[in-house]
C-alpha cells in the first residue's frame, strides 16, 4: 500500500492499512473476519458476510437504505466503519424474522403493499421497528417526520405509514 | 373469469423483499468476483491527452484498467431506438472509450477493475488523466442561437412535428386566446438502486445479471455491440431496485462490464455510484415550452399550438415528445406540435417517468386552467366539454372514462363547494387552494410479438414463464394471477418465473405497456395449455369427461368439470398421471394490434390537489391529492393503486422539489446526490386518494388491460400548480415551484 | 470517489486520542463519522490515520456550577435533543437538533463532531473544482456557479459556502463555550470565536490546533432560553438543510419593550449567524412588527447576494419578522 507512515504516531494499537482480524457481532452471531480499516460496516455486511439485505442506495448518508441497528439504535451503516463496531451488537434485516416467522412489521409491510421495488424496504423496516421502540410515533406527523431519513423512490410512503400505524396500534391495544 | 383476477392479493415476492433475501443484480455471489468502477471525464468537451496509470496500478489490488487505448472496438455502431421496439436499444448513439474525444461531463474515460470496492475506488482516484478542454454548450442558454427544429425524434422513429388544420388562422380567429411560456428544470430518475451489471464469461458465452427494465433489450444491445450471437448472451434479473426510465435503455456500462470481465478473466460487478447515476443513464432534459390555446366564448378549443425547445446530446435528436398530449385528450381541429433542439455537451436524455406527458400536460393543463378563468368557466366542466367521444383522427376510443374520472375526482376533493376566486382563503400564514388537471397516457403498440410459456406437472403444479422483469411493478404477482385465471388453477400451485432471456420473449416493460403485453402473452399461454388439457381429457376414453365438447368443460382449482353435469369431473393431475404424461406445456403468443389500429388508445384520468402556500415565504405544501383513473381491467387493485400513488407523488416531486441544472462553468450537473437533488420524503406526503373508474376495453389485448405506470404522474404537477394559483393568484411557469419562484410571482416563463 | 487506505486507532482515553493525533499531521479524530466518512470517500479530506474517539467517556450531560449545562462532546444529537434538561431549559436547541438530518444520523452524530460539520457546497464536496476552502488559492467556483444554497452573510470574495449546522445556530445565540483538550491542556473558546468567517483563509474554519479535541460544550444558564424556539424553513418538509432557519429567545417587558433578545440565523451565513445587529436594534424598543422589520432590515443590510440566492434576503427578513411576531403572540 502506498501510504506514508513516516510520521506514524508512537502509540500502540494502530491497525491497518492492511487487512486485520476483526470480530463483528451481527444478529447475535460472532463473525471473525479480516478487514481493512477503510471498509464500511455496510460493505463488511454485504461483501464480506454476504448479508446483502442491507442495501446501498447512496453510500453518502442521504437515503437510509443502509439502516441497521448498532446496540439497538438505528444508524447508517454506509457512514460507519466496520472496525469501529467491534464490541458492539449489529442487527440487520436478516435477523428480524424469527424461526421463519415474519416480524409483525414485515408482515404489515406485505399486507399494506408498503414497497414496490423493495430496495429501500429493509432500511424502512429497520427504521420503522426502531421508531416504535423509540416511542415517537404517536401521530401521523410524528411517523412521517421520524421516517424521513428513509427515502422510497417508488413513493410507497402512504402504505408504509399505514403499516407502521397498524403495528403501533396492535402493540398498544394488545 | 376466476375470482383471482382483479383481487388485491399481496405481492408474491413480498416476503423476499421484507426479509432482505431477494437478490438484486449487485448481490450475486460468484467465485473470484472483481469490482469495476468507471472513471468519468472531468471536462464537458475536449480530448483526453494523457492517462498515467502508474500510481493506480501501484496502489494494489488492481486487476486491470480499460481506457480508450485498450478497450475493444464495438462491432456495430450503436443506434438509439426505444427499447419497446424490441431491437438493440442503446441509450445513446455513442459508445465511450473508442477514442480520446469527450462529448459530455462524466462520459466514461476509464474503467478500473480491482479485488475490492475500496481498491477499485482508490485506484480510480489515482488515475492521472489530463484533458484538452474546449468550450462546451451544456445548457439551453449556452446554445439558444443554434436551436433548430427537429424532423424526427427517437432515432427517426417518430416525427418531431405534428400538424392538423390551420393553427395560425384558427388562433387569429379565436374569440379567446391563452399564451403561456414555461421553463422546466432537468430531472434525474434516482432509483434507490443505482444501475449495476455483473458480467461472467464462460468461454464464449456471457451471462449478465443486469438491473434492467428489459432483459431482452440488454441481450440485444450487448450482443450487437460485442458482435456475438444472441444465443451466447444470457441476461438475468430477478429483482431490480426501481427504474423509472433510467433502466429502460441500455447504457454503456452494461457492455463495459462484459468487456472488463473478458479483460481480467474474472466475473466483474460494475456498479454506478450515486453521483455517477447522474451522468450515466440519461435524464429528463432541461426544456422550455410555449403553448397557445384558441377557444370560442363557449369554451370549445379551436386551436392548440404547443412548442418545445430542449437540449440534447451531440449524437442524437432526442426530446421527450412533450406536445403529443395536447392533441390527445381534448378535441381540437387545428393543432401544431413541434420540437426544437440544441445539440450540446450532455449525454442523450432519456425516458423519465411519464416522458413528455408529465411536462407536456403541465403546459396544457395549466393553460386550460387559465382559459377557464379567462372564460369564467368551471375548470372541470371546461375539460369535460372539450373531451370528445372520438380522437382527433375521428377514431373511437378503445375505452374512455375521462369525464367520469373528472367527476369522481371532483367529489373526492369537494369541488362543488369551491369558490373559484383566487387568493382569498387563508389559514394562519398559509393561503389555501385547490386545482384540477386532466390526464392521459397513450397505449403504444410498437412492440414485437410477445411470448409466454405455461407448463403443468403431473402433480398439478404449474410454472408460467416469460422474460419479464420485476422492478416494483408487481409483474410476478399480477402474472401469477393472470396465469392462474387462464389455466383455472389456484395461485398457490403456480409459480411465475421471469427475469431471464432464456425464457420466452417479452419486450422491455416501458411506456406503461408491461401489464398489457405481458398479461396478453401469459393469458394466451395459460389458455392454450388449458385447451390442450381439456382436449386430452375429452379425447381420453378413460376420462369421465370423454366425449364432451371442449366448450362444455370448465376448469377451476385445477379440476375440469362438465358444465352440463357438475358431478362429472377430473383433475388435471389425474388425467396427466393416467396418460403417463409427466408434464404438458404450451407456448402462448400475442401479436399487438398494428400501430395504426383505428382506435384512440389512451389511459385516462383526472388529478386534483389541495395546497397550502406560505404567503410570505412561498413554500408550497400539498395537503391533499385525489386521482381517479380508467386503466381498463385492473389485474390487482392493490398493486395498481400503489403504482398510481407512486406516479402522483412523483408529480408532487416534479412540481415542488426536483430540478437539476448544469453548472455553466464546468458543464457538470450541479446536483449529484440525494442530499441536494431533492425527492419527496415521508414528511412531504399528503393525504392521498386513488380510485378507479371501470371501463371495458376489447381492443388493447385479450384481457383489456391498459397501463398504470405513468398516467398517475400525468397532470399531477399541473393540478398542484393550478391549486397554487387558486391559493395565491399567481400563475406558475417554472418547475420546480421553489420558494423563490412562488415568492417572485411564478417564474420567468 | 475514492477510499484511501487508512489506519485506525481506537483511543482508550482522551490523552491517548490527543497524543495520537498530535503526533501525526495526517491524522484526524473520528467521532460519529457522518460528515467525515462521507468526505473521506469523496476524497475531500485525506487523513491516513483515524483516531476513533467514540468510546471516550464524553457522552455526559451535567449541570455546571454556574447553573448551565455541560454537554460531553460525544453525546449524540438525538440524546441531547431529548434530554429533559435541554428540553426544559433550551427548547430551541432541542428543536434545532431534532430538525437536523434524520434520526439515524442524529443517533450517530456527536455534539463535538457537529461543531466541525463541513459545508454542503457542491464545489467543496466534488473534490476537484477550484475551491479555496479545500485547496487554498485555487479560487471559488461558487461565486459564479450554482449557488442557490450559498451564504449571503459573512461571505468573502474567497468563499460563500454556507455553514450547514442547525444546533450551532442555537449555540451561538446562547453564547455557548467550546471546551477543548490539546497537547497543552484544556482551553475554552467562546462559540462565536470558534466559527471563523472565511475572509482570506476559508480553509481555516476553527481556531483549533492539530490534535486539539473538543471535549465538551458549555451552555450558560439563561432564563430567557426557556422560551427559545427554532424554526427551519426548507424546500422539502424534512431531511434537508435549511434555506433559512431562525433561533430566537426573546423577553418582552410589561411595557411591551424587548428586554432581552437572542437571535441567530441558519442557512444564510458562512458561519452560524448571530444576529447582533437585529438584537441591538430591538433591545429596549417596543416589540412591534415595524420594529421587527427594521431590525431584520438592519441584519440583512450588508447581505452579499447573487442572482440565485438573492431571494434569501427577503426570505430571511420575513422569517425573522414572523418568528418574533409569533413569540410575542404566543
Amino acid at each position: 500500500m502506498a501510504i506514508n507512515q513516516s510520521t506514524a504516531p508512537a502509540v500502540t494499537g494502530v491497525r491497518g492499512p492492511e487487512r486485520e482480524p476483526v470480530t463483528l457481532d451481527v444478529n447475535g452471531s460472532t463473525f471473525p473476519i479480516e478487514l481493512e480499516p477503510r471498509v464500511s460496516l455496510l460493505d463488511a455486511l454485504r461483501e464480506h458476510l454476504d448479508l446483502t439485505g442491507t442495501k446501498k442506495g447512496c453510500d453518502q448518508g442521504t437515503c437510509g437504505a443502509c439502516t441497521v441497528w448498532v446496540d439497538g439504535r438505528r444508524v447508517l451503516s454506509c457512514l460507519t466503519l466496520a472496525m469501529s463496531c467491534e464490541g458492539h451488537q449489529v442487527s440487520t434485516i436478516e435477523g428480524i424474522a424469527q424461526d421463519g416467522e415474519l416480524h409483525p412489521m414485515q408482515q404489515a409491510f406485505v399486507d399494506h403493499d408498503a414497497f414496490q421495488c423493495g430496495y429501500c424496504t429493509p432500511g424502512q423496516i429497520m427504521s420503522a421497528i426502531a421508531l416504535l421502540r423509540e416511542g415517537n410515533a404517536t401521530t401521523d406527523a410524528d411517523i412521517a417526520e421520524h421516517m424521513s431519513g428513509n427515502i422510497c423512490r417508488c413513493q410507497a410512503y402512504p402504505n408504509i405509514h399505514a403499516a407502521i400505524r397498524e403495528v403501533r396500534d396492535a402493540d398498544d391495544g394488545g | 373469469m376466476s375470482p383471482v383476477l382483479g383481487k388485491p392479493v399481496n405481492r408474491v415476492d413480498g416476503p423476499d423483499k421484507v426479509t432482505g433475501t431477494g437478490r438484486y443484480c449487485g448481490e450475486i455471489v460468484l467465485p473470484g468476483l472483481a469490482y469495476g468502477l468507471i472513471v468519468g471525464a472531468d471536462v464537458a468537451k475536449g480530448r483526453v491527452v494523457s492517462i498515467d496509470e502508474s500510481a493506480a496500478r501501484a496502489a494494489g489490488g488492481v486487476y486491470g484498467i480499460l481506457t480508450h487505448r485498450n478497450t475493444p472496438k464495438v462491432a456495430n455502431a450503436p443506434h438509439l431506438i426505444p427499447s419497446l421496439a424490441g431491437q438493440p436499444a442503446p441509450g445513446e448513439s455513442f459508445f465511450p472509450m473508442q477514442d480520446d474525444v469527450v462529448h459530455y461531463w462524466g462520459q466514461p474515460v476509464a474503467l478500473v477493475v480491482a479485488d475490492s470496492l475500496e481498491s477499485a475506488a482508490h485506484a480510480a482516484a489515482l488515475l492521472d488523466i489530463t484533458y484538452e478542454e474546449s468550450p462546451a454548450v451544456a445548457t439551453i442558454e449556452d446554445g439558444r442561437k443554434s436551436a433548430y427544429e427537429a424532423e424526427t425524434l427517437f432515432g427517426g422513429l417518430m416525427p418531431a412535428r405534428d400538424e392538423r388544420g390551420d393553427v395560425t388562422a384558427a388562433l387569429a380567429a379565436a374569440e379567446v386566446t391563452v399564451d403561456a411560456s414555461y421553463r422546466y428544470a432537468a430531472n434525474h430518475h434516482n432509483p434507490l438502486e443505482t444501475s449495476v451489471t455483473t458480467a461472467q464469461w464462460d468461454g464464449d458465452r456471457l451471462t449478465l445479471w443486469d438491473s434492467t427494465m428489459g432483459v431482452r433489450a440488454s441481450q440485444l444491445t450487448v450482443a450487437s455491440l460485442l458482435g456475438i450471437p444472441l444465443s451466447d448472451v444470457r441476461v438475468i434479473t430477478h429483482f431490480v431496485g426501481g427504474g423509472f426510465g433510467s433502466k429502460a435503455m441500455v447504457w454503456p456500462h452494461v457492455t463495459l462490464a462484459a468487456m472488463a470481465a473478458r479483460h481480467v478473466g474474472r466475473p466483474v460487478r460494475l456498479t454506478l455510484t450515486r453521483p455517477q447515476s447522474f451522468t450515466s443513464n440519461g435524464h429528463r432534459e432541461e426544456q422550455e415550452q410555449r403553448i397557445t390555446l384558441g377557444a370560442g366564448r363557449d369554451g370549445r378549443l379551436t386551436a392548440i399550438r404547443h412548442q418545445k425547445l430542449s437540449i440534447t446530446s451531440s449524437f442524437d435528436d432526442w426530446a421527450e415528445p412533450a406536445t403529443g398530449v395536447s392533441t390527445q385528450i381534448y378535441g381540437c381541429d387545428n393543432y401544431l406540435g413541434s420540437h426544437s433542439l440544441i445539440k450540446g455537451n450532455t449525454m442523450t436524455p432519456t425516458f423519465t417517468r411519464a416522458p413528455g406527458e408529465s411536462l407536456g400536460s403541465f403546459s396544457l393543463e395549466t393553460a386550460m386552467d387559465r382559459l377557464a378563468y379567462e372564460l369564467g368557466m368551471d375548470p372541470v366542466e371546461l375539460r369535460i366539454m372539450n373531451h370528445p367521444p372520438v380522437d382527433n383522427h375521428g377514431n373511437p376510443w378503445s375505452s374512455d372514462g375521462m369525464a367520469d374520472c373528472l367527476r369522481r375526482g371532483a367529489e373526492l376533493i369537494g369541488w362543488a363547494d369551491r369558490d373559484p376566486t383566487p387568493g382569498v382563503r387563508q389559514e394562519g400564514d398559509n393561503l389555501i387552494g385547490t386545482g384540477v388537471a386532466g390526464a392521459g397516457y397513450p397505449v403504444a403498440f410498437m412492440m414485437p410479438v410477445q411470448h409466454a410459456r405455461a407448463r403443468i406437472f403431473n402433480d398439478g403444479s404449474v410454472v408460467i414463464q416469460t422474460s419479464a422483469q420485476e422492478f416494483g411493478i408487481g409483474v410476478t404477482t399480477s402474472m401469477s394471477q393472470v396465469g392462474a385465471d387462464g389455466l383455472g388453477v389456484d395461485m398457490d400451485v403456480l409459480r411465475f418465473e421471469a427475469g431471464d432471456t432464456d425464457l420466452p420473449n417479452t419486450t422491455s416493460a416501458v411506456g406503461s405497456m408491461g401489464a398489457t403485453m405481458q398479461s396478453s402473452a401469459v393469458h394466451n399461454a395459460a389458455r392454450t395449455l388449458r385447451n390442450e388439457l381439456i382436449a386430452h381429457a375429452v379425447a381420453d376414453d378413460k376420462s369421465p369427461l370423454h366425449g364432451l365438447s371442449p366448450s362444455s368443460v370448465r376448469v377451476a382449482d385445477g379440476r375440469m368439470t362438465s358444465t352440463l353435469d357438475p358431478s362429472i369431473s377430473e383433475s388435471y393431475a389425474d388425467m396427466l398421471q393416467r396418460n403417463r404424461l409427466l408434464d404438458l406445456e404450451a407456448l402462448g403468443s400475442w401479436t399487438p394490434p398494428p400501430f395504426t389500429t383505428p382506435h384512440g388508445l389512451l389511459t385516462f384520468g383526472a388529478q386534483f390537489a389541495e395546497v397550502a402556500v406560505d404567503k410570505d415565504l412561498g413554500l408550497v405544501r400539498v395537503r391533499r391529492m385525489a386521482g381517479v383513473f380508467a386503466p381498463g381491467r385492473v389485474l390487482n387493485p392493490k398493486l395498481a393503486r400503489s403504482q398510481l400513488l407512486g406516479g402522483m407523488l412523483w408529480g408532487l416531486g416534479q412540481a415542488l422539489l426536483e430540478g437539476n441544472q448544469i453548472d455553466r462553468q464546468s458543464g457538470r450537473w450541479a446536483l449529484n446526490n440525494l442530499g441536494e437533488y431533492l425527492v419527496p420524503v415521508h414528511a412531504d406526503i399528503p393525504d392521498i386518494q386513488v380510485e378507479f373508474v371501470e371501463v371495458e376495453d376489447d381492443v388493447v389485448g385479450p384481457l383489456g388491460v391498459k397501463g398504470v405506470g405513468e398516467v398517475g404522474q400525468v397532470g399531477a404537477a399541473a393540478a398542484i400548480a393550478n391549486a397554487v394559483f387558486h391559493a395565491t393568484g399567481r400563475r406558475m411557469s417554472e418547475l420546480p415551484m421553489t420558494a423563490e419562484v412562488v415568492m417572485n410571482g411564478g417564474g420567468a416563463g | 470517489m475514492t477510499m484511501r487506505p487508512i489506519t485506525f486507532f481506537r483511543a482508550g482515553s482522551i490523552d491517548d486520542a490527543v497524543a495520537a493525533v498530535s503526533a501525526n499531521p495526517d491524522s484526524a479524530f473520528l467521532a460519529g463519522g457522518t460528515t467525515e466518512i462521507d468526505l473521506l470517500r469523496l476524497g475531500v479530506i485525506q487523513p491516513t490515520l483515524l483516531v476513533d474517539v467514540n468510546e471516550l467517556p464524553l457522552t455526559y450531560l451535567e449541570d455546571t456550577e454556574s447553573g448551565g449545562v455541560r454537554i460531553g462532546a460525544m453525546a449524540r444529537m438525538s440524546d441531547v435533543a431529548r434530554a429533559p434538561r435541554i428540553v426544559e431549559r433550551y427548547p430551541g436547541m432541542s428543536q434545532a437538533l431534532l430538525l437536523g438530518a434524520s434520526e439515524q444520523l442524529r443517533n450517530m452524530a456527536s455534539m463535538g463532531g457537529n461543531m466541525c460539520q463541513r459545508t454542503r457546497c457542491a464545489y467543496f464536496r466534488d473534490g476537484r473544482s477550484p475551491c479555496n476552502k479545500r485547496e487554498p488559492g485555487s479560487g471559488c467556483s461558487a461565486l459564479n456557479g450554482v449557488n442557490r444554497g450559498h451564504a449571503i452573510l459573512g461571505t468573502s470574495d474567497q468563499c460563500i459556502a454556507t455553514h450547514p449546522s442547525d444546533v450551532a445556530v442555537a449555540l451561538v445565540a446562547l453564547d455557548a463555550t467550546v471546551r477543548t483538550m490539546g497537547p497543552d491542556g484544556i482551553r475554552t473558546i467562546p462559540i462565536e470565536q470558534f466559527f471563523l468567517r472565511p475572509e482570506d483563509t476559508p480553509s481555516v474554519e476553527h481556531p483549533l490546533e492539530h490534535g486539539e479535541l473538543i471535549v465538551a460544550i458549555d451552555v450558560p444558564d439563561l432564563p430567557v432560553a426557556r422560551a427559545s424556539r427554532y424554526v427551519k424553513h426548507r424546500d422539502r418538509a424534512s431531511y434537508e438543510f435549511a434555506l433559512v432557519s431562525v433561533f430566537s429567545a426573546m423577553r418582552v417587558d410589561d411595557k411591551g419593550n424587548v428586554a432581552e433578545l437572542r437571535l441567530a440565523l441558519g442557512g444564510v451565513g458562512t458561519v452560524p449567524w448571530r444576529a447582533h445587529r437585529a438584537e441591538e436594534a430591538l433591545i429596549g424598543r417596543p416589540a412591534t412588527p415595524e420594529n421587527f422589520a427594521a431590525a431584520a432590515d438592519a441584519e440583512l443590510a450588508d447581505a452579499d447576494t447573487r442572482p440565485m440566492n438573492a431571494f434569501k434576503v427577503t426570505f430571511a427578513k420575513r422569517a425573522i419578522v414572523r418568528e418574533l411576531s409569533q413569540v410575542v403572540t404566543s
